[in-house]
């Protein structure tokens, strides 16, 4: 797809002033912050269980190669072929040459983050191979030419009246005087329309959120049942993950279940989780003949044993977008890449460059939402410092952002002249501010003042007024100790 | 592409600084596999059978699945029929050779029909036998295979899921290590589901409507005491 992470701050604009696209962001703030929180509320030992996701994690990232070995072992055991793949091209040619030699003419696919990082849907659209996405949300916004907004709400930017207008246009076999005011129709139609497709398709690719090491198992976690359809129908099921979805075991995939659906949609367990294990048995009546499993690397491992390292915990969850105040001011699409939010912010420097990313990591107010919610304890904004820095050691930003942090660290780095040079100035701006309080114009400060007045200061310096605070303090703990003294 | 697996492994091994003796990583992967060591098992579900069945119906109708007690499982096929009837659905269901379901009196339903074997997409109601329960969330364990063809659980309007009440755990783990019993270690059917109330969909404005394309109802029927 193409990328518009460069534009972020005319994306950022163009979102703001976007009508539908803010009423449509309403429902990311208000459904999603309140459901989690009761979901992990009524767990008492929600909290132990994301260290205990974080340390499983952790400690299949120091063996992740060893168990990718296992588990391609297992893979092929139970009749299944794995196919490794360096980048997305790779990734993208192993897909179609399955798809070739089964003569596939419609593949169904369930939704799959990893499918839309390689670009596969336009990629098998050239070479004639058409992709039917068949979760609700991902079907919505194929039919309009879209990519996901959001990582488990691919459609949360569209509004019912836009479904409803697309279904018209797309849907020109039905009555065009039928009623769709409710989205149950809209879903009822969306339902009948697919199930054919289910049944036509050559091949079923789904993602994956687990691939289990000690069974050779892939897993799917979904809710509408589509994932499910898509690979017990078609001949072929292929299995597109990036390599850091290894889970050791059983086990270990049931504590990370137990964080996974209730930090995403405040579920306590999604509806349909499903274990798929090779090909179809002998005697069993359904269920796929072939089952591959395309093998993702793209980059990720180049972020072991670096800063990045933790971010390849991430089970793809949408909380830490779910409770960004800034994906919540301009959604899904403004970061100009598939992955949004704080977890793209991280992400997507690793992936296509922090050159083509830089702004993404700047969009953060570093309020710690996103760390205090993420289940695997990935520390979001530590990260998006770290990118900060590479960005500026590259120096990637502009160069008035460089001349003023170089400026500001000279002085910074002389506390005397620092301190000095802020009290003159607090004291000016407090005495020329002193008659409005406020200034709705000031030389440098533009950026601020062209959308808000920015508050005159009154008083001292914080420094000044922390320094007078302790001192208070200090001699308040004294008079205390020495009267405790006194009576004893 | 066995060149690009070595070369992602390589890569992998040179990112994590790896060179020479594995013996203790090795030791460490192979121990994990082998023991599966359970985490931390949350205490909602750890209860006597009784209250943990309970739990188990408690749960799957606060997702909107509906429930039946039975206490033995010739009753099944009247509440299979009465299920049917309550729904104003034909008096038929689909099933496949599950040998508990196979041993129940349906020819008592006078005017039940049965078709047997995967699902079809016409079909409105299947029943299938569910290898088990966990109380923990409410949630449903089925395996695929003639028994209880996967189709079943995904195609109908209405899928009817019977299990035992003794074969309700409290936990995950618990019937992990019943799979492991049944089919061996390390070695899975082709699918094992994992069913959590009916299929539904939040994707219009945030609005949670049931049905999306797996079944629109989801029936429990629980046959016997713990």
């Amino acid at each position: 797809m193409q990328i518009t992470s460069p534009q972020f701050k005319a994306n950022a604009r163009h979102a703001l002033d976007d009508a539908p696209l803010q009423r449509a962001l309403g429902h990311v703030r208000s459904g999603f912050i309140t459901k989690r929180a009761t979901a992990a509320a009524a767990l008492p030992e929600f909290e132990q269980l994301r260290d205990n996701a974080r340390d499983i994690k952790d400690h299949v990232l120091a063996h992740l190669d060893l168990y990718l070995e296992a588990y391609a072992e297992k893979v092929e055991a139970a009749g299944g072929t794995v196919h490794w793949a360096e980048t997305a091209e790779d990734a993208r040619r192993i897909i179609l040459d399955i798809c070739r030699k089964r003569g596939a003419r419609t593949v169904t696919k369930g939704k799959s983050m990893i499918t839309e990082e390689i670009g596969l849907n336009a990629f098998l659209d050239e070479h004639s191979v058409a992709p039917v996405e068949t979760d609700l949300g991902e079907y919505i916004i194929q039919l309009r030419g879209e990519h996901p907004s959001h990582i488990i709400a691919p459609a949360v930017h569209v509004n019912k009246d836009q479904v409803e207008a697309d279904f018209r246009r797309v849907h020109t076999h039905l009555d065009p005087n039928r009623n769709l005011e409710e989205p149950t129709t809209l879903l009822g139609e969306a339902r009948a329309v697919l199930r054919d497709k289910y049944f036509q398709a050559d091949i079923g690719i789904t993602g994956a959120n687990f691939l289990v090491a000690e069974t050779g198992s892939s897993i799917i976690v979904t809710n509408e049942g589509n994932g499910d359809l898509t690979q017990i129908l078609p001949k072929t099921h292929v299995v597109v993950a990036s390599i850091e979805k290894i889970v050791p075991t059983l086990e270990d995939v049931s504590q990370i279940l137990r964080v996974l659906a209730r930090s995403a949609t405040g579920q306590d367990m999604s509806v349909y989780t499903t274990v798929s294990t090779g090909p179809k048995r002998a005697g069993d009546p359904d269920g796929p003949e072939e089952y591959h499993v395309v093998l993702l690397d793209n980059g990720r491992s180049a972020m072991l044993g670096t800063e990045f390292q933790d971010m390849l915990r991430c089970i793809r969850c949408g909380a830490c977008m779910n409770h960004c105040p800034v994906y919540h001011a301009v959604g899904g699409h403004a970061y100009g890449w598939v992955y949004p939010g704080p977890m793209g912010a991280v992400l997507t420097p690793s992936l296509i460059g922090v050159d083509q990313s830089g702004h993404l990591p700047n969009a953060s107010t570093f309020c710690g939402r996103c760390e205090s919610v993420c289940p695997m304890r990935i520390p979001l904004p530590k990260m998006m410092r770290h990118w900060r820095e590479r960005e500026f050691s590259r120096n990637l930003n502009p160069a008035t952002a460089r001349y003023g942090l170089a400026l500001w660290a000279f002085f910074a780095k002389r506390p005397a002249l620092y301190q000095g040079l802020t009290r003159l100035a607090m004291g000016a701006l407090g005495l020329i501010g002193r008659g409005r309080g406020r200034f709705s114009f000031l030389p440098l400060a533009g950026g601020w003042t062209r959308h808000r007045d920015l508050p005159a200061p009154q008083g001292g310096t914080f420094q000044a007024q922390w320094a007078k605070a302790r001192g208070a303090k200090a001699k308040d703990m004294r008079s205390k100790s020495a009267s405790g003294r006194a009576s004893a | 592409m066995s060149d690009a697996k070595a070369s992602i492994l390589a890569r992998m091994r040179s990112a994590m600084g790896r060179k020479g003796d594995e013996t203790v990583r090795r030791a460490a992967v192979a121990d994990r596999l082998q023991r599966a060591p359970r985490g931390l098992i949350p205490a909602r579900g750890q209860l006597a059978p009784t209250a943990r069945v309970a739990l188990f119906c408690e749960m799957a109708e606060k997702v909107q699945a509906s429930i039946a007690r039975v206490a033995s499982p010739a009753e099944v096929p009247q509440a299979v029929t009465d299920y049917l009837k309550s729904k104003n659905l034909p008096a038929r269901v689909r099933f496949g050779e599950d040998a508990r379901l196979a041993e129940m009196p349906w020819a008592a339903q006078a005017n039940l029909e049965i078709d047997r074997g995967r699902a079809e997409n016409a079909d409105l109601a299947t029943v299938s036998h569910a290898f088990g329960g966990i109380a923990e969330t409410g949630t449903l364990m089925l395996t695929s295979g003639p028994d209880n063809p996967t189709t079943l659980n995904f195609l109908p309007e209405h899928h009817i899921v019977v299990v035992s009440a003794a074969d309700i755990a409290g936990d995950y783990e618990s019937l992990w290590e019943r799979i492991r019993g049944r089919f061996g270690k390390g070695t899975m059917p082709r699918t094992v589901n994992m069913i959590t109330g009916p299929s539904r969909s939040a994707d219009i404005e945030q609005t949670l409507l049931l049905g999306a394309h797996g079944p629109r109802a989801l029936h429990i029927v629980v046959v016997g005491e713990a």
